[in-house]
């Protein structure tokens, strides 16, 4: 049972190092002065009946049964709004929890009672697939109305299609048969602006009409972008993954999910991607999904009073973000779980695993590609690899960790610029200064100016006999006659040294672009650039290796392996390899990243190369800081994110964290039954504490249990308007039994039902590393510790928090929530 | 209970619209099959002194190959399986229904979105100030911060008095809805504290 309890809170965090028997972590709970009941109960015969929420969340203390059953308590009505939350707060794990179990054996004893209650039961059991299946099928549409219009916006910047206004470059020549091998995108219905506007298709004073519409183009659609940001929904700005770690994690933003900010994101992602700007259209995607998560979870009361159930959802929508991002659904399940997901129970795999196949067959039935792929990535050839060609994939690897460290730092460098100087004041100009940094030197390359994505596929692509871009422009073998299914290796033709020339000025330009790019004010994500400046480095590697290979032929390496004639290297592998290695350089995924590309490019035989590229990567990334980019911006915003990757393993003990601590003032407390409402909203007024230990009385110090501050202003406040006689001079009980006051005082007021009688205590020399660790599992927001059995203080996870970055040597003071 | 029919009606509402969008899509998709949208490309590279050439033909997918798309054949004789044996042919299909439908409801949502934004920021400052006078104006901009903790609690209560009639609940929505956005707007571009 203990390990079943383990597995069930998510064993599969690998910091859990430091405990390695699950015994012991038994005793540990016990030592904390609660049993905690931790399977993961079937969602089967659950009913909801009642808004309640928040009289019944006292738990089974040691075994015996709530005692919320006397009788003045059930004459007390449910308070509204006693259980929900602040803004910028973090939820607090075990309570939410508590109120989803009482509901469910709430509605167990009343299934068997008449066929109407069966009925509810077994709408309340289906109500989780029936989110998440909504969330797919919104998920999926939406993505499909994002990449047919971004599609379409993108070859407007280049020009229009006479026949049709509504059919991007390759969709206008689709049914022409005026396209020749040589140049397969000329049509005559698709017409270039300087065509319309000055009459003549070349000639440089058409390139430069080109250039001036492109560059206006992209300028309005930035502009457009971040006033649509700035007017309806701030929130739909940046790349979304780090502030859906921080929710998912326990926080909550409010607003940050909700319609108008799905809405704008989705109107406003396709214009940034149209506008040229260097970024990706992922991160925003799982953003979007995530919404709709949300916003279908508001529909069911089951999860729309729960915030722990609500997060439950929102880890299956971003795992169908991913999925229709990428067309790579196990993907997206494991990138939901590795770098989303907080707790992630084995009921929500499998219906992550729901959502992002619902995600994807909808995809799929929209077709936004006319070809029946999710992505535009599939690459279809099976050339074996060599074992010599690991030294250039492991190169590969080293370049990806090595621009991951140097972007993660410059990244938050000019982020941190921003925030705290007069760059910041100033979004609208600055997204219109890079949107035309970005279009006036992206225009006159042929690299840049394409699409990335297409960039991507052109790169993944290998030659063969029918391409004919200058990328495939080698010298052939004009005799050969006979038919060859692999093309040998070649020397490399006049198109092949310009093309690459052209590559390595597209490398540097992205590279430097993306730094400023990530972070402006529209939405922005990071894995399309990422594997492009990845694909651009490996199709240069790999073509330098051809050529190695075909001129030195009789190198020892080159020997042993590729024979004269043969198709040995492929390059397009190399691309692919690359963009894999700079994606796990910057995300520092793993396991999550080879599925996605072996998902994106259905090659399944190369699954040794990329693997070694990303650990690669990893590894040399590590060397220059743990963290991957979401976690840096984390740790640059302030959010109260405990993260489960990082060890800690210092010395110290309870003691030296807690608050008070030697000079400030006492621990603020409230005595069971002898303060007034007075008294006690003067001390909500003095202090700007959460939350309030209760204790016997001051003598005895002995603890009874903990109040929140924001469930003591509303109830005050509901009690002065709904009870009569409740005045400033009332006493305030928190005891099951009142005390006996004399005749004429006013009536006592009674707080019992919005007080925690089971907080979670350690003692005063528990060491540190314990007290993460329960923090980290449990997904507490404060502990109280206790000194021979007498309440001494209070460790909240801001003191953590800022005590983990202490001993990390960085700034405690960055850490701005709490 | 009232609250388990609410939650029914709604949950009933959004069903019924979620099917209709999908029948209408499964319904665009099925049409789709029309006959411009479906094709046979045949790419063939250069042989002996033919240039490379692209054959597109509105065929079905039992007929995808060189011999029945590449039409007149430039090569005679024994040369014509050879060259085919160069060829590459793929079928394809697309909806031009979904893509013209996508983009006719993206552009609309985008031009409904503009002329909001338009009015909000410049029509309707002016009409307020021309309607109720300056210091309306002021009132309206003032932030209910969260100094005070029982402000909060007047919010959350406010929640469970009796509805105002309609027009008052609209403005009402829509009041919330601008001091949201601005508390937004302060967060994230002036105080730079969330989303940097």
């Amino acid at each position: 049972m203990e390990s079943e309890q383990l597995f069930h809170r998510g064993y599969y965090r690998n910091s859990y190092n430091s405990i390695t028997s699950a015994s012991s972590d038994e005793e540990l709970l016990d030592g904390a002065g609660v049993i905690m009941d931790f399977q993961t109960s079937e969602d089967d015969n659950l009913l909801d009946g009642d808004t309640a929420v928040g009289t019944h969340y006292t738990m089974t203390n040691g075994g015996s049964i709530n005692s919320s059953t006397h009788l003045l308590d059930l004459l007390d009505e449910p308070i509204p709004g006693v259980g929900t939350y602040d803004d910028f707060h973090t939820i607090d794990w075990v309570r939410e929890k508590c109120k989803d179990r009482e509901r469910h054996r709430r509605i167990n004893s009343k299934k068997k009672e008449s066929a109407w209650e069966m009925t509810k039961s077994l709408y309340d059991a289906w109500s989780g697939w029936l989110v998440v299946t909504l969330t797919g099928l919104a998920s999926g549409a939406l993505a499909g109305l994002i990449d047919i219009a971004a599609d379409w916006m993108t070859d407007l910047k280049e020009g229009i299609c006479l026949s049709a206004l509504w059919y991007n470059h390759e969709q206008c020549c689709w049914g022409s048969n005026e396209t020749t091998f040589e140049e397969r995108d000329k049509c005559p219905q698709w017409k270039t602006w300087a065509e319309l506007i000055i009459g003549q298709a070349e000639g440089p004073g058409s390139y430069i009409m080109n250039y001036i519409m492109y560059i206006f183009w992209a300028l309005s659609f930035a502009f457009l972008a971040v006033s649509l940001v700035k007017v309806f929904a701030p929130y739909a700005c940046g790349s979304g993954i780090p502030e859906i770690k921080t929710i998912l994690s326990g926080f909550i933003i409010r607003g940050y999910l909700g319609k108008w900010t799905l809405m704008i994101k989705t109107i406003t992602l396709v214009l940034a991607v149209a506008s040229g700007l260097s970024l990706g259209k992922e991160g925003p995607l799982v953003h979007v999904a995530c919404c709709c998560g949300n916003i279908f979870s508001y529909l069911f009361p089951k999860y729309s009073t729960n915030e722990a159930k609500k997060r439950e959802v929102l880890s299956a929508a971003s795992a169908a973000g991913v999925s229709v991002a990428f067309g790579a659904p196990i993907g997206g399940v494991l990138f939901s779980l590795e770098e989303v997901s907080y707790y992630f129970p084995l009921k929500t795999l499998w219906r992550s695993f729901f959502a992002a196949l619902v995600a994807a067959f909808v995809l799929r039935s929209i077709n936004p590609f006319g070809n029946s792929r999710l992505v535009l990535f599939y690459v279809e050839y099976h050339t074996p690899w060599y074992l010599f060609e690991l030294f250039p994939f492991i190169l590969l690897g080293v370049f990806g960790g090595l621009w991951g460290a140097f972007f993660i730092r410059a990244n938050i460098a000019w982020c941190r610029r921003r925030k705290s100087t007069k760059f910041g004041k100033y979004p609208v100009l600055e997204v219109i200064i890079v949107a035309a940094i970005t279009a006036v030197i992206a225009f006159p390359n042929p690299y840049t100016r394409l699409n990335t994505s297409e960039l991507i596929k052109e790169l993944f692509t290998d030659c063969g006999p029918l391409e004919s871009s200058s990328l495939c422009d080698y010298r052939n073998d004009m005799n050969a006659s006979k038919i060859v299914d692999d093309i040998p290796d070649r020397p490399a033709g006049v198109g092949v040294y310009s093309a690459i020339w052209q590559l390595c000025l597209a490398l540097i330009f992205k590279i430097i672009m993306t730094v400023f790019t990530f972070g402006i004010k529209v939405p922005s994500g990071l894995f399309i650039p990422s594997m492009a400046i990845g694909a651009i480095a490996g199709r240069i590697v790999g073509i330098a290796v051809e050529q190695l290979a075909y001129f030195h032929h009789d190198w020892f390496i080159f020997k042993e392996w590729c024979e004269v004639g043969a198709d040995c290297i492929t390059p397009g592998l190399y691309a692919m390899v690359g963009a894999a290695a700079c994606l796990g350089g910057v995300t520092r995924m793993t396991v999550s990243l080879v599925v996605i590309v072996f998902e994106l490019t259905g090659g399944l035989e190369y699954i040794v190369p990329l693997m070694a590229a990303v650990m690669t990567s990893k590894w040399v990334g590590d060397a220059f800081g743990r963290e991957g980019i979401y976690e840096a911006h984390i740790r640059l915003n302030g959010y109260p994110f405990l993260d489960a990757k990082e060890e800690f393993t210092h010395t110290t003990l309870a003691a030296d964290v807690m608050r008070p601590r030697r000079n400030d003032p006492p621990l603020a407390v409230l005595t069971q039954d002898n303060m007034t409402v007075d008294d006690i909203e003067n001390m909500i007024n003095e202090t700007s504490y959460n939350g309030f230990p209760v204790i016997m009385s001051k003598e005895s110090q002995r603890l009874v249990g903990f109040a929140l501050r924001r469930d003591l202003t509303i109830a005050i406040e509901s009690a002065r308007k709904k009870q009569e006689g409740i005045v400033g001079s009332s006493r305030v009980c928190f005891a099951q039994h009142t005390p006996s006051l004399p005749a004429e005082s006013p009536r006592p007021l009674k707080l019992r039902s919005i007080l925690d009688m089971s907080p979670f205590t350690v003692t005063d020399h528990t060491p540190m590393e314990i007290v993460v660790d329960i923090f980290r599992k449990l997904g507490l927001r404060q502990c109280l510790v206790t000194h021979n059995g007498r309440l001494l203080g209070i460790i909240t996870k801001k003191d953590i928090l800022r005590h983990m970055a202490q001993t990390a040597n960085q700034d405690p003071a960055s850490i701005m929530f709490n | 209970m009232p609250s388990l029919c609410w939650g029914l009606l709604r949950l009933g509402s959004v069903l019924g619209v979620s099917c209709l969008a999908l029948s209408s899509l499964v319904q665009l998709t099925a049409a789709a099959k029309n006959f411009e949208d479906v094709r046979c490309k045949c790419i063939c590279p250069p042989y002996k002194d033919n240039p490379g050439h692209i054959y597109n033909k509105n065929i079905s997918q039992k007929d995808c190959d060189c011999l029945h798309v590449v039409d007149p054949m430039p090569v005679l004789g024994p040369d014509v399986e050879a060259y085919c044996l160069r060829c590459e042919c793929k079928y394809e299909e697309r909806s031009s229904v979904t893509i013209k439908v996508t983009i006719i409801i993206y552009l609309s949502i985008l031009g409904l979105l503009l002329l909001y934004m338009v009015y909000l920021t410049l029509v309707e400052p002016i009409l307020k100030r021309r309607l109720f006078g300056h210091s309306q104006l002021i009132q309206s901009e003032d932030d209910i911060g969260d100094h005070q903790p029982f402000a909060n609690a007047h919010d959350v209560l406010a929640r469970s008095r009796s509805r105002p009639n309609v027009l008052n609940k609209v403005e009402y929505a829509q009041q919330r809805w601008k001091l949201q956005v601005q508390e937004q707007r302060k967060s994230v571009f002036d105080r730079h504290v969330v989303l940097s």
